[in-house]
C-alpha cells in the first residue's frame, strides 16, 4: 500500500459523509457543527436530568450527587486524554488494561511496605510505560493502532494476571484512601475536583493553543500535517504516553476508592471510555471534536447510569442505554441532516 | 502479490510447526494425531467467527459484537430448547443463523444506510445485544438438564473420527474459500477494502457489499451462538465475553490488514489456529493459565509487527517518517 493508499485509507467509503471531511470549509462551519451537537448533549442531559428527579426522591440531594459522580470521575479523566489520541487519528484499546496493570503493581509496592507517595508514582510510572510502549508500537514500528492496543490490552491485563493469579492486594498504606475516598471540601471530593481541573487544561491545551491545532491536523490529515512540519509520529507519541499516565491516574484514584486489587478489576472499561469520547463528539476517524463535548458527554453517562441505578435497573441493561445512546446520537446529526434536504427539496 | 501472501501463509505454517516441535519437546503426546483433532476441534469456534470477522475486515469495516451476537442466539436457542424440548435441532440451526444474521444487519444497515462508522456501531450494538440477553434471560442461566439430548449430542456427533462441530470448521472453511475466491460478492469485499473509491467506479455497491458482510459475520455468529451453548452446555449472559478481541486477533495474526483488501481464507483459519495450540499447550507445557492472556497479548503484537513489516515493504516509501505517521 503506497503513502496515498494509506492516507486514502483513512477517508471513509465513497457513499460516507462524515465530519471531518470538509477541512476547507473553515473553522465556521466546523464550529457551528460543533455546537450543535452539544446542544444535543445539552438537551439530553437536562431531560436526564429532569427524568430523574422526577423518578426518584432520592435524586436531589447533594451528598448523592456528589456520590454520583464517583460513577463517572475516573473513566472521564481517561476519556479526556484518550479524546486526543482520537482527534489525532488514533485509537487506544489499552487503557482498562493499564489501569490493571498499574493497580496491580501499587498493591505489589504497598505490600512491600512502601509509603503512599511511592506507592502512587510507582503505579503513574507504569502507566507511562505502558503509554509509551504503545506509543512506539505504533509510531516506530507503524502498526495499525486499533490492533496494536488489542494485542497490549491482553498484554496488560495478562501481566495483572500473571502477577496476582487468582489472588488480591488488600492492604494499602494510610493516607492512599485519599485519592478515591478524600474530599476537597464539604461534598466536593478529590476525584470531581481532578477531574474539573483536567477538563479545564484539556479544553485550553485543545482549542487554544498550537499543539490542540497540531493534534486536530495530525488526525485530519497526517500527510499535510507532516508536510507542514508536525512530527506527527513525536506528536502521537506523547498523547499515548499522556493517555497511560490518565489511565494510571484512574487506576490510583480506583484503586484507593476501592481498597483493593484484582486482575479484573476496571473490565471493560475501554469500551465505556471509548463510549464516551464518541458520545462526546469526537469523530472517530480523527479531526474535529472538542473537550467540552466529552466533559458533558461524562456527565450524561454519570447521569444515566446513577438515575437508573436509583431506580434499581441493573448494570446490564444501563449498558443497553448506554449503547442505544451512543447510536442515536451518532445517527442524529445523519438523520438531521438528511430531513433537511429532504424538505428544502434540493442537495445541500 | 499472490507471491507475497502465499509466503506470509507459509511463515505462518513454519511458525506453526516451529511451535508444535518445540512443544512435542516438553510434551510429546501434544502432537499426536487425535491430540491435534483435539486442538483443531477446539479451535473450530474461533475459526468460524473469524471467517465470518474476515470478511467484514476485508470491506474495510470492523465488527465488534460478533460475541455479544453470539451470547444473545445463544441464549435464544438454548431458552427455546429448554421451553419446547421436542423442536429439533435442524430447525434450531435455522433460528441461530437467522437470529445471528439479523443482528448482523442491523450492523450492517447502519453502516450501510446511516454512513455511521462501522467500530462505533458495533461497540453500540456490543453492549446492546449482551444487554438484551439480559432482557431475554432474566439474567438466569439455562443449564445441562434443561438441554435436550438432541440439543447437546449434535456438534459431539462422531462421523470419521471428528465431531460434528470439527466438520462445521471444515464447511466453514470451505464456503468462505469459495465465496471470497471464487464469487462476485467476494471480489466485491476485495475490492470495497482495497480502494472504496475505485470499487465504486467499477460498478460496485460498497454499501450494500459492507452490508453483505455484516450479514455473512452475524449469520456465523448466531450458528457459533448454538454451537458454544450446545459445547458448553450451558447458557448465561456472559459467555464469550471479550471473545470478540481473540476473533480479531486471530484475523490479524493470520496476515488480515486491518486497512482492508488484504487477507485470505488460509491465513485467518492457521491465525485461528496458532492461537488454538497456544491457549491448549500453556497448561501442558507447564505455564501458569495466568500467563495465557499475557503471552496471546505478546503474540498478537509480534504477528502484527511482522504482518504489517511486510505490508509495508511493498509501497515505495517517499518520506519513511510520514509513513510512520500516516498507518492510523
Amino acid at each position: 500500500m503506497s503513502t496515498l493508499d494509506s492516507i486514502a485509507g483513512q477517508a471513509p467509503r465513497t457513499d460516507a459523509k462524515p465530519r471531518g471531511r470538509i477541512p476547507d470549509r473553515g473553522e465556521g462551519r466546523i464550529a457551528g457543527f460543533l455546537k450543535s451537537w452539544e446542544a444535543i448533549l445539552i438537551v439530553l442531559f437536562l431531560a436526564i436530568f429532569t427524568a430523574n428527579s422526577l423518578a426518584s426522591p432520592y435524586f436531589l440531594d447533594v451528598w448523592n450527587l456528589s456520590d454520583a459522580t464517583f460513577n463517572f470521575t475516573e473513566k472521564a479523566i481517561v476519556a479526556l486524554a484518550l479524546a486526543f489520541v482520537i482527534l489525532s487519528g488514533e485509537i487506544d484499546i489499552s487503557v482498562a488494561g493499564t489501569i490493571a496493570l498499574a493497580s496491580t503493581v501499587m498493591g505489589a509496592t504497598a505490600a512491600a511496605g512502601f509509603p503512599t507517595p511511592v506507592v502512587a508514582l510507582a503505579g503513574l510510572g507504569v502507566g507511562a510505560a505502558c503509554g509509551a510502549l504503545n506509543g512506539a508500537l505504533v509510531t516506530v514500528l507503524g502498526l495499525p493502532s486499533i490492533v496494536a492496543t488489542i494485542g497490549t490490552m491482553s498484554l496488560f491485563r495478562g501481566l495483572a494476571y500473571a502477577i496476582l493469579g487468582d489472588g488480591a492486594y488488600t492492604a494499602y498504606p494510610d493516607g492512599f484512601a485519599y485519592f478515591g475516598q478524600g474530599y476537597v471540601w464539604a461534598w466536593l471530593s478529590f476525584e470531581f475536583v481532578a477531574f474539573l481541573a483536567f477538563a479545564a487544561v484539556a479544553g485550553v491545551v485543545l482549542h487554544a493553543t498550537t499543539v490542540g491545532r497540531a493534534v486536530r491536523a495530525c488526525g485530519h490529515n497526517p500527510l499535510a500535517a507532516r508536510f507542514s512540519g508536525l512530527k506527527v509520529g513525536r506528536i502521537k507519541f506523547r498523547l499515548f504516553v499522556v493517555t497511560g499516565l490518565a489511565a494510571s491516574l484512574a487506576s490510583v484514584m480506583l484503586t484507593s476508592r476501592l481498597g483493593s486489587t484484582r486482575p479484573s478489576i476496571a473490565q471493560g472499561w475501554e469500551l465505556e471510555i471509548i463510549t464516551m469520547v464518541v458520545l462526546g463528539g469526537v469523530s472517530i476517524n480523527g479531526g474535529s471534536g472538542g473537550i467540552p463535548g466529552v466533559v458533558l458527554a461524562a456527565f450524561v453517562m454519570g447521569l444515566v447510569t446513577f438515575g437508573l441505578g436509583l431506580l434499581n435497573v441493573p448494570g446490564i441493561i444501563m449498558s443497553i442505554f448506554i449503547g442505544l445512546m451512543l447510536i442515536a446520537v451518532i445517527a442524529l446529526p445523519v438523520l438531521i441532516r438528511r430531513a433537511t434536504i429532504l424538505l428544502r427539496g434540493t442537495g445541500r | 502479490m499472490g507471491n507475497l501472501l502465499r509466503a506470509r501463509e507459509t511463515l505462518l505454517l513454519a511458525a506453526g510447526i516451529l511451535l508444535l516441535a518445540l512443544i512435542a519437546l516438553r510434551a510429546p503426546g501434544f502432537v499426536r494425531p487425535g491430540n491435534l483433532a483435539a486442538i483443531f476441534t477446539d479451535s473450530a469456534i474461533l475459526i468460524i467467527l473469524a471467517l465470518g470477522q474476515a470478511a467484514v475486515i476485508l470491506t474495510r469495516s470492523i465488527d465488534l459484537s460478533v460475541a455479544a451476537n453470539l451470547a444473545f442466539t445463544g441464549m435464544a436457542v438454548a431458552m427455546l430448547n429448554a421451553a419446547h424440548p421436542g423442536v429439533p435441532v435442524a430447525l434450531l440451526l435455522l433460528a441461530a443463523a437467522g437470529i445471528g444474521a439479523a443482528l448482523g444487519a442491523i450492523n450492517g444497515f447502519l453502516v450501510w444506510r446511516l454512513s455511521l462508522p462501522p467500530i462505533v456501531v458495533t461497540l453500540g450494538t456490543l453492549t446492546i445485544y449482551r444487554g438484551l440477553a439480559f432482557v431475554l434471560s432474566g439474567g438466569a442461566w439455562v443449564n445441562t438438564f434443561q438441554m435436550s439430548e438432541s440439543f447437546l449430542a449434535f456438534p459431539r456427533a462422531v462421523i470419521l473420527g471428528l465431531p460434528v462441530l470439527a466438520w462445521l470448521a471444515v464447511a466453514a472453511i470451505a464456503a468462505a474459500a469459495v465465496v471470497f475466491g471464487r464469487t462476485p460478492i467476494g471480489r466485491a469485499f476485495y475490492a470495497t477494502g482495497g480502494n472504496p473509491v475505485a470499487a465504486a467506479y467499477a460498478g460496485i455497491d460498497t454499501g450494500r457489499t459492507v452490508f453483505l458482510a455484516f450479514c455473512f459475520s452475524g449469520f456465523l455468529a448466531g450458528l457459533c451462538g448454538y454451537l458454544w451453548v450446545s459445547r458448553f452446555a450451558v447458557a448465561y449472559v456472559d459467555i464469550a465475553s471479550g471473545f470478540e478481541l481473540d476473533v480479531i486477533a486471530a484475523c490479524v495474526i493470520g496476515g488480515l490488514s486491518i486497512a482492508g483488501g488484504i487477507g485470505s481464507v488460509a491465513g485467518v483459519v492457521l491465525g485461528s489456529l496458532f492461537l488454538g495450540i497456544i491457549k491448549n499447550a500453556l497448561p501442558i507445557v507447564g505455564v501458569s493459565p495466568f500467563w495465557q492472556m499475557a503471552i496471546s497479548g505478546a503474540v498478537i503484537i509480534a504477528a502484527v509487527t511482522l504482518n504489517t513489516r511486510a505490508e509495508r515493504s511493498r509501497g515505495r516509501v517517499i518520506l519513511r517518517r510520514v509513513e510512520a505517521g500516516a498507518r492510523a
